[in-house]
């Protein structure tokens, strides 16, 4: 297998690394960089766990080759809060109780990030068509309508 | 001080992870690193639901560049299970489902382990299967385990050698015969459920280390991590300090995550390759394929009742599928059976429970443990014998719902609930009696209520144990062995010792991950039991530790321990009015007069809790005194409408009322009724399907759908009621499993109110109900 050298920027840092041509931007993320809050349910893209923002996009980090994206800006779970402040959607997520076992939690971080960046005041359908593609097991999903709800009434995302 | 006087037991404080688990910070068991000398692993599965094993060669597996070890069942006759031992690591000479585990191959990495494992050549000879238990109960019926009477048994358990039956649970009481003629209505049914998966977002993952001196250490996704080791310790013959097992946050568990399904292969495989971790991670298909399902379900059922509608008898055949091994699953037909007849006082009952060995996955636990299956017929036929008599369906459950006090199926006296209560209160909240208009004129609307009892069901005896330790700036670290699974079991011990401390919850920490070698006992986390059970040993520790600490400070100032209390992190008298910050104090003990040498030491309380007071039930009656520690119970309602044109089901609203005895945390609880309404919602709808040769045919999540943030109901209502029980922390005891035990019948309540249709068998899915319903309009018109 070739292995090409590329770089992410993950988290506004470049990260420069050795990848081979198989390498989905999940396990690149989670085992050559130690970003573990990055979750892998499905390995299919048809869960949202893995879901991270490549140049503010929301992408299921599992179904794209880490090779395909030299340069690009990677955001994940790590970096949506600042100096130990948490981002509203992340306050938000906490305060309402959105979060159970927390394993769909990142992806849903990240796809509310993405959701409140393009539609800063969105309705709960719009919420629920955003994260149609993020499952929950645990939550019943209406904290999580509910957390987004309330991150946008408080200014919508960073 | 009063009891009623809390300070933090009774508020809706943050979860004790929240903020881990928003930043990305909460560490799953697959999140941990092990550096260059981790190898991985792949399981090699059975393509038959059942064959003998006649040959398997591993020669070319070996020879693939990287391969380092693979395992079999070849040299390993122990078998592992929990209440009955019918379970082999890896099988040896036979296979009894499709994905059973046959070999396991450790490589490199996981893509030579995948490839290495398509290389292991097995030759079998295949059996007849057989899927329905109702045909694998008969005589005569293809024997999946004929050695059934060699297997170790908890005493408690009956299982039938010669049989495919791994556990008949008898209730025998009053005389059923008897009273039939007595009855004025008698309603007959059976019901079906099929299979259905727990669906957790993070995948079975274990990872094993075998080292040279002799220690094994299993980190693991794990409801059980004692349980875990005690199977595996026992099965291997490994002691107990050898084997640790380290757990640390759960991403889903539903019961699946219980017990042992994986993990003892992880072990076997690092053995074979000592002093390199292994891992092995399930994929999202071998977690539909090779994990353990809730059971299959056929129920016969029979009740009647007299003219004022008082139920007068019932009769019950319960055919659990369990699976192709029963370790677990002969204790959700026992608690099935004595438990059998739902919420309601009888006085004739005649049941048989049976778990039945299937060629299916491993049945185990699953989120209500027996009892959504059991409660899909009763809470059905329930609302069929009501109709008979013309009483509306909730008038007759609150006319014979099961109150505090009465006799239950299994001669023990109802613990305090109030059930009525629940009842009136989703009447309420749903407005039973007024009909509602559909939102579109192709649509249907109806409405249906259901009701649940259930207890943890568990051995007889399990214990939970912890310990509180001080630091010394007076903050707290908790131990306890009971796990976070997203539950809010760590929340809530937190809560429990703040409030037993007199100090602030922030100050608290629970410690994770939850590690055998250093972690207190726990049994398992399962059967809602650890707000009540762990939640006690907390009470316990956290009590110890306080009366070290007023000991201390009462000597000090020469007063009387009565005298004093902890509040704010500050010891305070009543008499004296004086005050001693915990700080330092707690680790260094306070000085006599003058520095004349010094009293206390560092704080540790210890506390632990152990039901004492559940008895043995008759084999032949299933009667006793205390068949249970308690019940929790509930009522649900639900508004739905259906699209004749399409049969989709859509659920408005869902009244949700329990009763949690005492809520320790409010907004915890309406967390797991909201989040246990759309998975009881969801589990209508779900089915494991299986071609004809037993193989499992949807193993993704668009094939196995489970609701999404689209399928919500649009307004779910919970609410709660406070009956105390004289055995829990401030009388509470658990809700997280019984808030979807009754869902489904529930909504097909509604179901039948809106077409007229019942429908029997699960799932409710919209082919099937667009059919019924056209055959209904336009009979013989195909």
């Amino acid at each position: 297998m070739r292995i090409h050298s590329i770089s992410l920027i993950v988290n506004g840092t470049e990260e420069l690394l050795q990848v081979p041509s198989n390498l989905t931007l999940l396990h690149a993320l989670r085992e050559k960089l130690g970003f573990t809050g990055t979750k892998n349910g499905c390995e299919a893209g048809e869960c949202g766990a893995c879901t991270v923002l490549v140049d503010g996009e929301p992408v299921n980090s599992c179904l794209v080759l880490a090779v395909e994206l030299d340069g690009k800006e990677i955001t994940t779970i790590e970096g949506l809060s600042e100096n130990g402040q948490l981002s509203p959607l992340q306050q938000a997520f906490a305060d309402l109780n959105a979060v159970q076992c927390g394993y769909c939690t990142p992806g849903m971080l990240m796809a509310s990030t993405a959701l409140l960046r393009r539609n800063p005041d969105p309705t709960e359908l719009d919420i629920q068509e955003a994260l149609v593609g993020n499952l929950c097991r645990c939550t019943g999903y209406q904290r999580i309508i509910d957390a987004v709800m309330k991150a946008s009434r408080n200014g919508g995302a960073q | 001080m009063k009891i009623s006087e809390t300070s933090v037991v009774g508020k809706s404080v943050i979860r004790t992870d929240a903020i881990d688990k928003v930043t990305g910070c909460a560490v799953f068991v697959d999140d941990i690193q092990f550096g260059p000398n981790l190898l991985h692993s792949r399981l090699v599965r059975s393509p038959y639901p059942h064959a003998l094993i006649k040959s398997i060669n591993t020669k070319k597996a070996e020879q693939l560049p990287g391969v380092r070890a693979i395992v079999t069942g070849k040299d390993l006759t122990a078998r592992l299970g929990l209440y009955l031992i019918d379970r082999p690591i890896f099988a040896s000479d036979r296979v009894r489902y499709y994905g059973e585990p046959v070999a396991g191959v450790v490589a490199i990495t996981e893509d030579i382990a995948v490839e290495a494992a398509k290389l292991v050549e097995i030759e079998y000879e295949v059996l007849p299967a057989v899927y329905d238990p109702v045909e694998s109960a008969q005589p005569g019926a293809s024997l999946l385990h004929p050695d059934l009477g060699s297997y170790t048994v908890a005493n408690f358990i009956f299982p039938e050698p010669g049989t495919n039956i791994s556990e008949n649970f008898k209730i025998r009481k009053g005389d059923v015969e008897s009273c039939w003629p007595d009855c004025t209505a008698i309603a007959e049914g059976q019901f079906r459920l099929p299979p259905i998966e727990h669906v957790p977002l993070e995948t079975h993952t274990s990872i094993a280390l075998s080292e040279r001196s002799g220690q094994i250490t299993l980190w693991a996704s794990s409801q059980s991590p004692f349980a875990m080791r005690d199977m595996i310790a026992q099965s291997l013959g490994i002691p107990h300090n050898k084997l640790r097992v380290i757990a640390p946050m759960v991403g889903g568990g539903f019961g699946g995550k219980a017990g042992v399904t994986m993990e003892a292969c992880a072990v076997v495989m690092a053995q074979a390759v000592e002093g390199h971790p292994v891992k092995l991670r399930l994929t999202r298909e071998e977690e539909f394929v090779g994990t353990s399902v809730r059971q299959s379900l056929v129920s016969e059922i029979k009740v009647g009742c007299d003219k004022a509608g008082n139920l007068l008898g019932m009769e019950l055949t319960y055919y659990f599928g369990g699976g192709a091994y029963n370790d677990y699953g002969v204790n959700i037909a026992r608690a099935a059976g004595y438990s059998c007849t739902g919420p309601y006082d009888v006085p004739n009952v005649k049941a048989d429970s049976l778990c039945v060995y299937t060629n299916h996955p491993v049945g185990s636990a699953m989120r209500g443990f027996g009892m959504p299956e059991i409660h899909w017929g009763l809470e059905q036929i329930m609302d069929q014998l009501a109709e008979k008599i013309g009483m509306d369906p909730a008038e007759f459950r609150l006319k014979n719902c099961v109150r505090t006090g009465d006799e239950i199926v299994s001669g023990m006296k109802m613990t305090p609930i109030d059930l009525e209560t629940c009842i009136n209160k989703v009447m309420k909240v749903i407005d039973w009696e007024k009909e509602e208009k559909p939102t579109a004129p192709n649509k249907k609307r109806g409405k249906g209520l259901a009701i649940m009892w259930k207890a943890p069901a568990m051995p007889p005896n399990p214990g939970s144990a912890a310990v509180v330790r001080f630091n010394e700036d007076a903050t707290v670290n908790v131990e306890v062995g009971g796990q976070e699974l997203g539950q809010g079991a760590f929340t809530i011990a937190a809560q429990i010792a703040a409030e037993t401390l007199g100090v602030p919850y922030e100050s608290v920490t629970v410690s994770s991950p939850i590690d055998t070698k250093y972690s207190p006992y726990e049994w398992q986390t399962v059967a809602s039991r650890l707000t009540w059970s762990m939640g006690n040993a907390v009470k316990a520790a956290a009590g110890d530790a306080r009366t070290q600490i007023l000991e201390t400070v009462a000597a000090h100032w020469d007063e009387e321990v009565d005298d004093l209390t902890i509040k704010d992190g500050l010891v305070i008298s009543f008499k004296s009015e004086r005050e001693q910050p915990l700080e330092n104090m707690v680790i260094y003990g306070l000085p006599n007069e003058n520095f004349e040498g010094w009293k206390g030491g560092p704080v540790i309380g210890r506390g632990h809790f152990m039901p004492t007071y559940v008895t043995n039930l008759d084999p032949e009656t299933g009667q006793g005194t205390r068949a249970v520690v308690h019940y929790t119970v509930g009522a649900q309602a639900i508004d739905l409408e259906v699209d004749l044109e399409t049969g989709q089901l859509e659920v408005l609203n869902i009244a949700s009322v329990y009763d949690v005895g005492k809520a320790i945390n409010p907004d915890l609880i309406m967390t797991q009724i909201e989040g246990g309404a759309v998975h009881g919602m969801s589990s209508a709808f779900e089915e494991l399907k299986f071609n004809e040769g037993g193989e499992v045919i949807n193993p993704s999540f668009v094939d196995y759908r489970i609701s999404t943030i689209a399928d919500i109901p649009r307004k779910i209502h919970g609410d709660y009621v406070e009956t105390p029980i004289d055995d829990g922390p401030w009388g509470a005891r658990g809700v997280g499993e019984h808030v979807m035990v009754q869902t489904a019948p529930a909504i097909a309540n509604a179901l039948y109110d809106a077409v007229g249709i019942r429908f029997s068998d699960l799932p409710l899915s919209a082919d099937k109900i667009y059919l019924a319903i056209d055959e209904n309009t336009n009979p013989g018109n195909k």
